[in-house]
Protein backbone atom coordinates (compact mmCIF):
# COMPACT_ATOMS: atom_id res chain seq x y z
CA UNK A 1 0.00 0.00 0.00
CA UNK A 2 1.25 3.48 -0.83
CA UNK A 3 2.42 5.91 1.82
CA UNK A 4 2.05 9.60 2.52
CA UNK A 5 5.11 11.77 3.20
CA UNK A 6 4.79 11.43 6.97
CA UNK A 7 4.25 7.66 6.80
CA UNK A 8 7.49 7.41 4.82
CA UNK A 9 9.50 9.60 7.17
CA UNK A 10 8.25 7.78 10.26
CA UNK A 11 8.93 4.40 8.59
CA UNK A 12 12.49 5.42 7.76
CA UNK A 13 13.08 6.52 11.36
CA UNK A 14 11.61 3.44 13.02
CA UNK A 15 12.65 0.65 10.61
CA UNK A 16 9.05 -0.48 10.23
CA UNK A 17 6.67 0.04 7.35
CA UNK A 18 4.12 2.17 9.20
CA UNK A 19 0.76 3.64 8.29
CA UNK A 20 -1.73 6.03 9.86
CA UNK A 21 -2.74 5.14 13.42
CA UNK A 22 0.26 2.88 14.03
CA UNK A 23 2.33 3.67 17.09
CA UNK A 24 6.04 4.19 16.55
CA UNK A 25 9.07 4.99 18.63
CA UNK A 26 11.20 6.87 16.11
CA UNK A 27 14.79 8.10 16.06
CA UNK A 28 14.99 11.89 15.97
CA UNK A 29 17.52 13.75 13.82
CA UNK A 30 17.42 17.08 15.57
CA UNK A 31 16.08 18.57 18.82
CA UNK A 32 15.39 22.21 19.64
CA UNK A 33 14.54 23.87 22.95
CA UNK A 34 13.69 27.56 23.49
CA UNK A 35 13.82 29.76 26.57
CA UNK A 36 10.11 29.53 27.40
CA UNK A 37 10.16 25.76 27.63
CA UNK A 38 13.74 24.54 28.18
CA UNK A 39 13.89 25.32 31.92
CA UNK A 40 11.08 22.77 32.46
CA UNK A 41 12.94 20.38 30.15
CA UNK A 42 16.04 20.66 32.33
CA UNK A 43 13.90 19.99 35.41
CA UNK A 44 12.30 16.94 33.77
CA UNK A 45 15.73 15.71 32.58
CA UNK A 46 16.92 15.79 36.19
CA UNK A 47 13.75 14.13 37.51
CA UNK A 48 14.23 11.34 34.97
CA UNK A 49 17.71 10.74 36.35
CA UNK A 50 19.22 11.93 33.05
CA UNK A 51 22.98 12.34 32.90
CA UNK A 52 24.13 12.23 29.29
CA UNK A 53 22.59 13.78 26.19
CA UNK A 54 22.24 11.08 23.52
CA UNK A 55 24.15 13.25 20.99
CA UNK A 56 24.73 16.88 21.88
CA UNK A 57 25.59 17.63 18.25
CA UNK A 58 21.94 17.05 17.40
CA UNK A 59 20.59 19.50 19.97
CA UNK A 60 20.28 23.26 19.93
CA UNK A 61 18.97 25.73 22.52
CA UNK A 62 17.66 29.10 21.40
CA UNK A 63 17.09 32.12 23.63
CA UNK A 64 14.53 33.99 21.56
CA UNK A 65 11.23 34.40 23.35
CA UNK A 66 12.42 36.97 25.91
CA UNK A 67 15.58 38.19 24.35
CA UNK A 68 17.30 40.22 25.72
CA UNK A 69 15.82 39.44 29.13
CA UNK A 70 13.24 41.99 30.34
CA UNK A 71 13.48 41.12 34.07
CA UNK A 72 15.44 39.20 36.70
CA UNK A 73 13.07 36.20 36.70
CA UNK A 74 13.70 35.58 33.01
CA UNK A 75 17.43 36.23 33.48
CA UNK A 76 17.62 33.48 36.11
CA UNK A 77 15.95 31.00 33.72
CA UNK A 78 18.25 32.04 30.86
CA UNK A 79 21.22 31.43 33.15
CA UNK A 80 19.84 28.00 34.04
CA UNK A 81 19.72 27.18 30.30
CA UNK A 82 23.22 28.49 29.61
CA UNK A 83 24.69 26.58 32.58
CA UNK A 84 23.02 23.32 31.52
CA UNK A 85 24.05 23.84 27.89
CA UNK A 86 27.67 24.47 28.87
CA UNK A 87 27.72 21.38 31.08
CA UNK A 88 26.14 19.14 28.42
CA UNK A 89 27.93 20.76 25.44
CA UNK A 90 24.71 21.91 23.78
CA UNK A 91 25.10 24.71 21.26
CA UNK A 92 23.10 27.75 22.34
CA UNK A 93 21.90 30.55 20.08
CA UNK A 94 21.87 33.46 22.47
CA UNK A 95 20.46 37.00 22.50
CA UNK A 96 20.41 38.62 19.07
CA UNK A 97 20.84 35.52 16.94
CA UNK A 98 17.15 35.25 16.09
CA UNK A 99 14.03 33.16 16.39
CA UNK A 100 14.39 29.37 16.61
CA UNK A 101 12.29 28.59 13.53
CA UNK A 102 14.57 30.64 11.32
CA UNK A 103 17.81 29.55 13.00
CA UNK A 104 17.17 25.81 12.79
CA UNK A 105 16.75 25.85 8.98
CA UNK A 106 19.79 28.16 8.77
CA UNK A 107 21.94 25.47 10.45
CA UNK A 108 21.40 23.25 7.41
CA UNK A 109 20.84 20.35 9.82
CA UNK A 110 17.22 19.97 8.72
CA UNK A 111 16.13 19.02 5.23
CA UNK A 112 14.00 16.60 3.23
CA UNK A 113 13.26 13.45 5.21
CA UNK A 114 14.49 14.80 8.56
CA UNK A 115 12.61 14.14 11.79
CA UNK A 116 12.79 17.08 14.17
CA UNK A 117 11.14 17.87 17.48
CA UNK A 118 11.16 21.18 19.28
CA UNK A 119 9.56 22.41 22.46
CA UNK A 120 7.68 25.07 20.55
CA UNK A 121 4.41 24.57 18.74
CA UNK A 122 5.59 26.28 15.55
CA UNK A 123 8.32 23.65 15.03
CA UNK A 124 6.07 22.49 12.19
CA UNK A 125 7.68 25.33 10.14
CA UNK A 126 10.36 23.00 8.69
CA UNK A 127 7.66 20.99 6.95
CA UNK A 128 8.31 23.49 4.15
CA UNK A 129 11.69 21.74 3.76
CA UNK A 130 9.98 18.37 3.35
CA UNK A 131 10.88 17.44 6.95
CA UNK A 132 8.59 16.02 9.62
CA UNK A 133 8.99 18.50 12.42
CA UNK A 134 6.59 18.97 15.28
CA UNK A 135 6.15 20.72 18.58
CA UNK A 136 6.30 18.80 21.83
CA UNK A 137 6.23 19.73 25.50
CA UNK A 138 9.19 20.06 27.84
CA UNK A 139 8.96 16.55 29.31
CA UNK A 140 8.79 14.89 25.88
CA UNK A 141 11.84 16.91 24.91
CA UNK A 142 13.72 15.73 28.01
CA UNK A 143 12.91 12.11 27.14
CA UNK A 144 14.32 12.66 23.65
CA UNK A 145 17.48 14.31 25.02
CA UNK A 146 18.17 11.12 26.95
CA UNK A 147 17.03 8.50 24.45
CA UNK A 148 17.33 10.18 21.04
CA UNK A 149 13.86 8.88 20.35
CA UNK A 150 10.22 9.94 20.57
CA UNK A 151 6.93 8.09 20.38
CA UNK A 152 4.29 9.10 17.86
CA UNK A 153 0.94 7.95 16.67
CA UNK A 154 1.34 8.02 12.89
CA UNK A 155 -1.14 10.68 11.81
CA UNK A 156 -3.64 10.52 9.00
CA UNK A 157 -3.01 13.05 6.26
CA UNK A 158 -5.13 15.92 5.00
CA UNK A 159 -4.04 16.92 1.50
CA UNK A 160 -4.67 20.57 0.63
CA UNK A 161 -4.36 21.30 -3.09
CA UNK A 162 -4.04 24.98 -4.00
CA UNK A 163 -4.66 25.53 -7.69
CA UNK A 164 -3.66 28.60 -9.67
CA UNK A 165 -1.15 31.25 -8.66
CA UNK A 166 -1.60 34.04 -6.15
CA UNK A 167 -2.39 37.41 -7.79
CA UNK A 168 -0.06 40.42 -7.28
CA UNK A 169 -0.36 41.93 -3.79
CA UNK A 170 -1.56 38.64 -2.35
CA UNK A 171 0.99 36.57 -0.45
CA UNK A 172 1.52 33.21 1.20
CA UNK A 173 0.31 34.72 4.51
CA UNK A 174 -3.02 35.60 2.89
CA UNK A 175 -3.27 32.05 1.59
CA UNK A 176 -2.59 30.39 4.94
CA UNK A 177 -4.97 32.75 6.76
CA UNK A 178 -7.66 31.92 4.19
CA UNK A 179 -6.95 28.17 4.52
CA UNK A 180 -7.08 28.37 8.33
CA UNK A 181 -10.49 30.03 8.06
CA UNK A 182 -11.66 27.24 5.77
CA UNK A 183 -10.22 24.31 7.73
CA UNK A 184 -10.87 26.02 11.16
CA UNK A 185 -8.74 26.09 14.30
CA UNK A 186 -9.23 22.40 15.03
CA UNK A 187 -10.09 21.08 11.56
CA UNK A 188 -6.72 19.37 11.18
CA UNK A 189 -6.23 18.22 14.78
CA UNK A 190 -3.93 15.17 14.99
CA UNK A 191 -3.47 15.28 11.19
CA UNK A 192 -0.46 15.78 9.00
CA UNK A 193 -1.20 18.34 6.29
CA UNK A 194 0.37 17.98 2.83
CA UNK A 195 0.22 21.30 0.97
CA UNK A 196 0.47 20.89 -2.76
CA UNK A 197 -0.60 22.39 -6.08
CA UNK A 198 0.57 25.11 -8.42
CA UNK A 199 0.11 27.91 -5.89
CA UNK A 200 2.57 26.21 -3.50
CA UNK A 201 5.10 25.34 -6.24
CA UNK A 202 5.07 28.94 -7.44
CA UNK A 203 6.00 30.28 -4.00
CA UNK A 204 9.57 31.02 -2.98
CA UNK A 205 11.07 28.83 -0.26
CA UNK A 206 10.81 31.75 2.20
CA UNK A 207 7.10 32.20 1.48
CA UNK A 208 6.53 28.46 1.94
CA UNK A 209 7.86 28.59 5.51
CA UNK A 210 4.99 30.97 6.39
CA UNK A 211 2.45 28.36 5.33
CA UNK A 212 4.01 25.41 7.15
CA UNK A 213 4.56 27.61 10.22
CA UNK A 214 0.81 28.00 10.69
CA UNK A 215 -0.21 24.34 10.23
CA UNK A 216 -0.54 24.13 14.02
CA UNK A 217 -3.15 26.91 13.92
CA UNK A 218 -5.45 24.31 12.30
CA UNK A 219 -4.48 21.83 15.01
CA UNK A 220 -2.13 19.88 12.73
CA UNK A 221 0.85 17.83 13.84
CA UNK A 222 2.81 18.66 10.68
CA UNK A 223 2.55 20.88 7.61
CA UNK A 224 4.52 19.19 4.87
CA UNK A 225 5.48 20.13 1.35
CA UNK A 226 7.32 18.23 -1.38
CA UNK A 227 10.94 19.18 -2.06
CA UNK A 228 11.79 20.76 -5.42
CA UNK A 229 14.62 22.77 -7.00
CA UNK A 230 13.72 25.78 -4.86
CA UNK A 231 14.05 23.70 -1.70
CA UNK A 232 17.47 22.36 -2.69
CA UNK A 233 18.66 25.73 -3.92
CA UNK A 234 17.67 27.34 -0.59
CA UNK A 235 19.39 24.55 1.38
CA UNK A 236 22.58 24.91 -0.67
CA UNK A 237 23.07 28.34 0.94
CA UNK A 238 23.46 26.64 4.31
CA UNK A 239 24.79 23.12 3.83
CA UNK A 240 26.51 20.79 1.41
CA UNK A 241 24.70 17.82 2.95
CA UNK A 242 22.78 15.78 0.37
CA UNK A 243 19.15 15.15 1.22
CA UNK A 244 16.83 12.77 -0.63
CA UNK A 245 13.37 14.18 -1.32
CA UNK A 246 10.41 12.30 0.17
CA UNK A 247 7.46 12.09 -2.22
CA UNK A 248 4.05 10.66 -1.40
CA UNK A 249 3.19 7.50 -3.33
CA UNK A 250 0.53 7.90 -6.04
CA UNK A 251 -1.63 5.36 -4.21
CA UNK A 252 -1.10 6.84 -0.74
CA UNK A 253 -4.25 6.86 1.36
CA UNK A 254 -5.51 10.29 2.37
CA UNK A 255 -7.95 10.93 5.19
CA UNK A 256 -9.32 13.93 3.33
CA UNK A 257 -8.49 15.99 0.26
CA UNK A 258 -9.48 19.67 -0.03
CA UNK A 259 -9.00 21.79 -3.14
CA UNK A 260 -8.88 25.59 -3.38
CA UNK A 261 -8.37 28.14 -6.12
CA UNK A 262 -5.65 30.62 -5.15
CA UNK A 263 -5.88 32.66 -8.34
CA UNK A 264 -8.69 34.91 -7.17
CA UNK A 265 -7.66 35.22 -3.54
CA UNK A 266 -7.69 38.67 -1.94
CA UNK A 267 -5.53 39.89 0.95
CA UNK A 268 -6.96 38.48 4.17
CA UNK A 269 -6.75 39.21 7.89
CA UNK A 270 -7.56 37.13 10.96
CA UNK A 271 -9.72 39.21 13.28
CA UNK A 272 -9.57 39.08 17.10
CA UNK A 273 -9.42 36.71 18.98
CA UNK A 274 -8.97 33.50 16.96
CA UNK A 275 -6.76 32.67 13.99
CA UNK A 276 -9.62 31.11 12.02
CA UNK A 277 -11.75 34.26 12.29
CA UNK A 278 -10.69 35.47 8.84
CA UNK A 279 -12.09 37.83 6.24
CA UNK A 280 -10.89 39.80 3.22
CA UNK A 281 -9.05 43.01 4.22
CA UNK A 282 -11.77 45.12 2.61
CA UNK A 283 -14.31 44.05 5.23
CA UNK A 284 -12.37 45.69 8.06
CA UNK A 285 -10.74 48.57 6.19
CA UNK A 286 -12.16 51.25 8.47
CA UNK A 287 -10.47 49.76 11.55
CA UNK A 288 -8.06 52.22 13.18
CA UNK A 289 -4.61 50.75 13.94
CA UNK A 290 -2.29 51.85 16.76
CA UNK A 291 0.61 49.46 16.25
CA UNK A 292 1.93 47.43 13.33
CA UNK A 293 4.35 44.53 13.78
CA UNK A 294 6.35 43.08 10.89
CA UNK A 295 8.50 40.05 11.66
CA UNK A 296 8.50 36.92 13.89
CA UNK A 297 8.91 33.28 12.85
CA UNK A 298 5.94 33.63 10.52
CA UNK A 299 6.98 36.65 8.46
CA UNK A 300 10.36 37.99 9.55
CA UNK A 301 12.38 36.76 6.57
CA UNK A 302 14.30 38.94 4.12
CA UNK A 303 11.61 38.64 1.46
CA UNK A 304 8.99 39.84 3.99
CA UNK A 305 11.08 42.86 4.97
CA UNK A 306 11.73 43.59 1.29
CA UNK A 307 7.99 43.56 0.53
CA UNK A 308 7.31 45.91 3.45
CA UNK A 309 10.14 48.22 2.37
CA UNK A 310 8.76 48.27 -1.18
CA UNK A 311 5.53 49.73 0.17
CA UNK A 312 7.10 52.06 2.75
CA UNK A 313 9.84 53.45 0.48
CA UNK A 314 9.54 57.22 0.29
CA UNK A 315 6.55 57.18 2.63
CA UNK A 316 6.11 57.78 6.34
CA UNK A 317 4.24 55.76 8.93
CA UNK A 318 1.11 57.44 10.19
CA UNK A 319 2.01 59.60 13.23
CA UNK A 320 -0.47 57.62 15.35
CA UNK A 321 0.99 54.22 14.44
CA UNK A 322 4.04 52.58 15.99
CA UNK A 323 5.72 50.28 13.47
CA UNK A 324 7.87 47.56 15.07
CA UNK A 325 10.12 45.43 12.86
CA UNK A 326 11.54 42.11 14.12
CA UNK A 327 13.94 40.38 11.71
CA UNK A 328 13.82 36.61 12.18
CA UNK A 329 17.59 36.24 12.43
CA UNK A 330 20.84 38.16 12.68
CA UNK A 331 21.68 37.05 9.14
CA UNK A 332 18.40 38.50 7.88
CA UNK A 333 19.02 41.74 9.77
CA UNK A 334 22.49 42.04 8.24
CA UNK A 335 21.15 41.26 4.77
CA UNK A 336 18.41 43.87 5.29
CA UNK A 337 21.06 46.43 6.23
CA UNK A 338 23.26 45.56 3.23
CA UNK A 339 20.34 45.72 0.83
CA UNK A 340 19.14 49.10 2.11
CA UNK A 341 15.87 47.59 3.37
CA UNK A 342 16.62 48.49 6.97
CA UNK A 343 17.36 52.10 6.03
CA UNK A 344 14.09 52.40 4.09
CA UNK A 345 12.09 50.99 6.97
CA UNK A 346 13.82 53.13 9.61
CA UNK A 347 13.39 56.27 7.50
CA UNK A 348 9.68 55.52 7.26
CA UNK A 349 9.49 55.49 11.05
CA UNK A 350 10.03 51.81 11.95
CA UNK A 351 11.54 50.80 15.29
CA UNK A 352 13.77 47.74 14.92
CA UNK A 353 13.95 45.32 17.85
CA UNK A 354 16.33 42.44 18.50
CA UNK A 355 15.94 39.47 16.12
CA UNK A 356 13.79 36.93 17.95
CA UNK A 357 10.14 36.56 18.89
CA UNK A 358 9.70 40.29 19.48
CA UNK A 359 6.33 41.39 20.86
CA UNK A 360 4.48 38.23 19.68
CA UNK A 361 4.46 36.47 23.04
CA UNK A 362 3.47 39.43 25.19
CA UNK A 363 6.41 40.01 27.46
CA UNK A 364 8.32 42.92 25.93
CA UNK A 365 9.08 44.93 22.78
CA UNK A 366 5.62 46.42 22.28
CA UNK A 367 2.85 45.45 24.69
CA UNK A 368 -0.30 47.27 23.50
CA UNK A 369 -2.48 49.42 25.76
CA UNK A 370 -6.15 48.84 26.65
CA UNK A 371 -8.43 49.08 23.64
CA UNK A 372 -5.58 49.39 21.14
CA UNK A 373 -5.55 47.63 17.79
CA UNK A 374 -2.45 45.85 16.53
CA UNK A 375 -1.93 44.59 13.01
CA UNK A 376 0.74 41.90 13.14
CA UNK A 377 2.42 39.46 10.80
CA UNK A 378 2.68 36.90 13.63
CA UNK A 379 0.66 33.69 13.82
CA UNK A 380 -1.58 34.14 16.88
CA UNK A 381 -4.13 36.77 17.84
CA UNK A 382 -5.50 35.25 21.04
CA UNK A 383 -6.86 37.65 23.62
CA UNK A 384 -3.92 38.67 25.80
CA UNK A 385 -1.36 37.14 23.45
CA UNK A 386 0.68 40.33 23.26
CA UNK A 387 0.45 40.92 27.01
CA UNK A 388 -2.83 42.83 27.29
CA UNK A 389 -6.18 41.05 27.20
CA UNK A 390 -7.92 44.36 26.45
CA UNK A 391 -6.10 44.84 23.12
CA UNK A 392 -7.21 43.61 19.69
CA UNK A 393 -4.84 41.77 17.35
CA UNK A 394 -5.36 41.36 13.60
CA UNK A 395 -3.05 39.03 11.68
CA UNK A 396 -1.98 39.96 8.16
CA UNK A 397 0.78 39.80 5.55
CA UNK A 398 3.82 42.12 5.76
CA UNK A 399 2.35 44.09 2.83
CA UNK A 400 -0.96 44.65 4.61
CA UNK A 401 0.82 45.55 7.85
CA UNK A 402 3.05 48.06 6.01
CA UNK A 403 0.13 49.62 4.13
CA UNK A 404 -1.84 49.88 7.38
CA UNK A 405 1.12 51.56 9.12
CA UNK A 406 1.02 54.29 6.47
CA UNK A 407 -2.71 55.00 6.54
CA UNK A 408 -3.40 54.29 10.22
CA UNK A 409 -6.28 51.96 9.36
CA UNK A 410 -6.36 48.41 8.07
CA UNK A 411 -5.52 48.79 4.40
CA UNK A 412 -5.43 46.63 1.27
CA UNK A 413 -1.76 46.79 0.19
CA UNK A 414 -2.76 46.78 -3.47
CA UNK A 415 -3.62 50.48 -3.00
CA UNK A 416 0.16 51.08 -2.83
CA UNK A 417 1.15 48.67 -5.58
CA UNK A 418 -0.77 50.23 -8.46
CA UNK B 1 -8.49 7.07 39.71
CA UNK B 2 -11.68 8.49 41.16
CA UNK B 3 -12.51 12.17 41.59
CA UNK B 4 -15.50 14.14 42.79
CA UNK B 5 -16.02 17.89 42.51
CA UNK B 6 -17.81 20.78 40.87
CA UNK B 7 -17.76 21.71 37.19
CA UNK B 8 -16.34 25.05 36.02
CA UNK B 9 -17.47 25.54 32.44
CA UNK B 10 -15.58 27.18 29.59
CA UNK B 11 -16.22 27.39 25.84
CA UNK B 12 -14.43 26.13 22.73
CA UNK B 13 -10.81 26.80 21.68
CA UNK B 14 -9.46 27.54 25.17
CA UNK B 15 -5.84 28.22 24.23
CA UNK B 16 -2.72 27.89 26.37
CA UNK B 17 -2.33 31.68 26.54
CA UNK B 18 -5.69 31.80 28.36
CA UNK B 19 -4.66 28.94 30.66
CA UNK B 20 -1.44 30.72 31.61
CA UNK B 21 -0.41 33.99 29.97
CA UNK B 22 3.06 34.42 28.51
CA UNK B 23 3.52 37.53 30.63
CA UNK B 24 3.74 35.30 33.72
CA UNK B 25 5.01 31.95 32.56
CA UNK B 26 8.38 33.05 31.20
CA UNK B 27 9.49 34.48 34.54
CA UNK B 28 9.40 31.58 36.96
CA UNK B 29 9.18 27.84 37.49
CA UNK B 30 7.14 28.42 40.69
CA UNK B 31 3.94 26.65 39.67
CA UNK B 32 2.10 27.65 42.85
CA UNK B 33 2.66 31.31 41.97
CA UNK B 34 1.71 30.70 38.30
CA UNK B 35 -1.41 28.77 39.35
CA UNK B 36 -2.79 31.95 40.92
CA UNK B 37 -3.08 33.30 37.34
CA UNK B 38 -4.75 30.24 35.76
CA UNK B 39 -7.49 31.26 33.28
CA UNK B 40 -7.02 34.87 34.40
CA UNK B 41 -7.77 36.52 31.04
CA UNK B 42 -11.12 34.69 30.84
CA UNK B 43 -12.10 34.86 34.52
CA UNK B 44 -9.85 36.91 36.83
CA UNK B 45 -11.33 35.22 39.93
CA UNK B 46 -11.05 31.66 38.65
CA UNK B 47 -8.17 30.51 40.85
CA UNK B 48 -9.99 31.62 44.00
CA UNK B 49 -13.23 29.91 42.93
CA UNK B 50 -11.68 26.45 42.61
CA UNK B 51 -12.16 24.03 45.47
CA UNK B 52 -9.55 21.24 45.42
CA UNK B 53 -10.85 18.36 43.32
CA UNK B 54 -13.00 20.50 40.99
CA UNK B 55 -13.09 20.01 37.23
CA UNK B 56 -12.50 22.29 34.27
CA UNK B 57 -15.17 21.45 31.68
CA UNK B 58 -14.87 22.83 28.14
CA UNK B 59 -15.97 22.40 24.55
CA UNK B 60 -13.80 21.52 21.57
CA UNK B 61 -10.06 22.03 21.02
CA UNK B 62 -9.10 22.61 24.66
CA UNK B 63 -5.44 23.62 25.04
CA UNK B 64 -4.83 24.80 21.49
CA UNK B 65 -1.89 27.09 20.83
CA UNK B 66 1.59 26.85 22.26
CA UNK B 67 3.49 23.82 23.53
CA UNK B 68 3.95 25.32 27.00
CA UNK B 69 3.84 22.56 29.57
CA UNK B 70 3.12 25.20 32.18
CA UNK B 71 -0.51 24.98 30.95
CA UNK B 72 -1.35 21.51 32.33
CA UNK B 73 0.96 22.13 35.30
CA UNK B 74 -0.84 25.28 36.47
CA UNK B 75 -4.18 23.49 36.17
CA UNK B 76 -2.78 20.71 38.33
CA UNK B 77 -1.29 23.16 40.84
CA UNK B 78 -4.62 25.01 40.97
CA UNK B 79 -5.79 21.64 42.39
CA UNK B 80 -8.16 20.93 39.54
CA UNK B 81 -8.44 17.14 39.44
CA UNK B 82 -9.13 16.67 35.71
CA UNK B 83 -10.09 18.50 32.52
CA UNK B 84 -13.18 17.29 30.66
CA UNK B 85 -13.66 18.47 27.07
CA UNK B 86 -15.26 17.41 23.81
CA UNK B 87 -11.80 17.39 22.23
CA UNK B 88 -8.24 18.45 23.01
CA UNK B 89 -5.42 19.99 21.02
CA UNK B 90 -2.72 17.37 20.55
CA UNK B 91 0.31 18.95 22.24
CA UNK B 92 -1.71 19.88 25.34
CA UNK B 93 -3.13 16.37 25.48
CA UNK B 94 0.35 14.82 25.46
CA UNK B 95 1.67 17.34 27.97
CA UNK B 96 -1.22 16.68 30.34
CA UNK B 97 -0.58 12.94 30.36
CA UNK B 98 3.19 13.45 30.62
CA UNK B 99 2.75 15.65 33.68
CA UNK B 100 0.05 13.47 35.25
CA UNK B 101 -3.03 15.67 34.68
CA UNK B 102 -6.02 13.47 33.74
CA UNK B 103 -7.80 14.60 30.55
CA UNK B 104 -11.19 13.18 29.67
CA UNK B 105 -12.90 13.33 26.28
CA UNK B 106 -16.68 13.24 26.63
CA UNK B 107 -19.89 15.06 25.66
CA UNK B 108 -19.62 18.10 27.87
CA UNK B 109 -22.95 19.52 26.65
CA UNK B 110 -24.40 17.24 29.34
CA UNK B 111 -22.65 19.26 32.06
CA UNK B 112 -23.63 22.71 33.36
CA UNK B 113 -21.69 25.23 35.41
CA UNK B 114 -21.61 24.14 39.05
CA UNK B 115 -22.80 20.57 38.45
CA UNK B 116 -21.41 18.00 40.85
CA UNK B 117 -19.49 15.31 38.95
CA UNK B 118 -17.95 11.96 39.70
CA UNK B 119 -15.16 10.89 37.38
CA UNK B 120 -13.92 7.31 37.52
CA UNK B 121 -11.01 6.82 35.12
CA UNK B 122 -10.49 3.15 35.96
CA UNK B 123 -14.13 2.31 35.25
CA UNK B 124 -14.31 4.82 32.40
CA UNK B 125 -17.32 6.96 33.25
CA UNK B 126 -18.42 10.42 34.25
CA UNK B 127 -21.51 10.70 36.40
CA UNK B 128 -23.30 14.03 36.59
CA UNK B 129 -24.75 13.84 40.10
CA UNK B 130 -26.72 17.07 39.62
CA UNK B 131 -28.66 15.71 36.64
CA UNK B 132 -28.31 11.98 37.30
CA UNK B 133 -26.91 11.42 33.78
CA UNK B 134 -24.01 9.05 33.11
CA UNK B 135 -21.67 10.21 30.35
CA UNK B 136 -19.48 7.73 28.45
CA UNK B 137 -15.85 8.73 27.99
CA UNK B 138 -13.49 8.05 25.10
CA UNK B 139 -10.79 5.72 26.42
CA UNK B 140 -7.18 6.92 26.51
CA UNK B 141 -4.72 5.20 24.14
CA UNK B 142 -2.86 2.33 25.84
CA UNK B 143 0.49 4.15 25.78
CA UNK B 144 -1.01 7.08 27.64
CA UNK B 145 -2.65 4.88 30.26
CA UNK B 146 0.78 3.36 30.86
CA UNK B 147 2.43 6.80 31.24
CA UNK B 148 -0.37 8.09 33.47
CA UNK B 149 -0.25 4.98 35.66
CA UNK B 150 3.51 5.38 36.03
CA UNK B 151 2.87 8.91 37.36
CA UNK B 152 3.85 10.79 34.18
CA UNK B 153 6.68 10.51 31.66
CA UNK B 154 9.43 11.65 34.06
CA UNK B 155 8.53 8.86 36.49
CA UNK B 156 8.24 6.43 33.54
CA UNK B 157 11.79 7.30 32.42
CA UNK B 158 13.14 7.21 35.94
CA UNK B 159 11.71 3.70 36.28
CA UNK B 160 12.76 2.28 32.89
CA UNK B 161 15.48 4.65 31.61
CA UNK B 162 13.77 4.72 28.21
CA UNK B 163 10.36 4.38 26.57
CA UNK B 164 8.91 1.07 27.70
CA UNK B 165 5.52 0.38 26.12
Amino acid sequence: MGQTIIEKILSAHSNFQVYANDLVVAEVDFIMGQDGTSPLTIKAFQEMGGEKIFDSGKVIFVIDHNSPSPNEGVSALHKMMRDFARQKEIYTCDVGEGVCHQLIPETGAVGPGSLVIGSDSHTCTYGALNAFSTGVGSTDLAAALISGRMWFKVPDTLKIICHGELPPGVYSKDLILYLTGQITADGATYLSVEYTGQAISALSQEARFTISNMAVEMGAKAGLMAADEKTFSWLSNYTSKKYQPVEPDPDARYFRIEEYDASKLEPHVAKPHTVDNVCPVGEVSDTVVHQAVIGTCTNGRLEDLRIAAGILKGRKCNKDVRLIVVPASRKIMLDAIREGIAETLIESGAAFVTPGCGPCVGTHNGVPSDGEVVISTANRNFKGRMGNSKAFIYLASPATAAASAITGRITDPREFLK
Amino acid sequence: MFFEGNAHKFGNDINTDYIISGKYKFKTLDMVELASHVMEDLDPDFSSKVTPGDFIVAGTNFGCGSSREQAPLVIKYARVSAVLAKSFARIFYRNAINTGLPVVECDTDLINEGDVLEVDLSQGFVKNKSSGVSIPIKPLPGVMIKILNDGGLSAHFKKYGDFNF
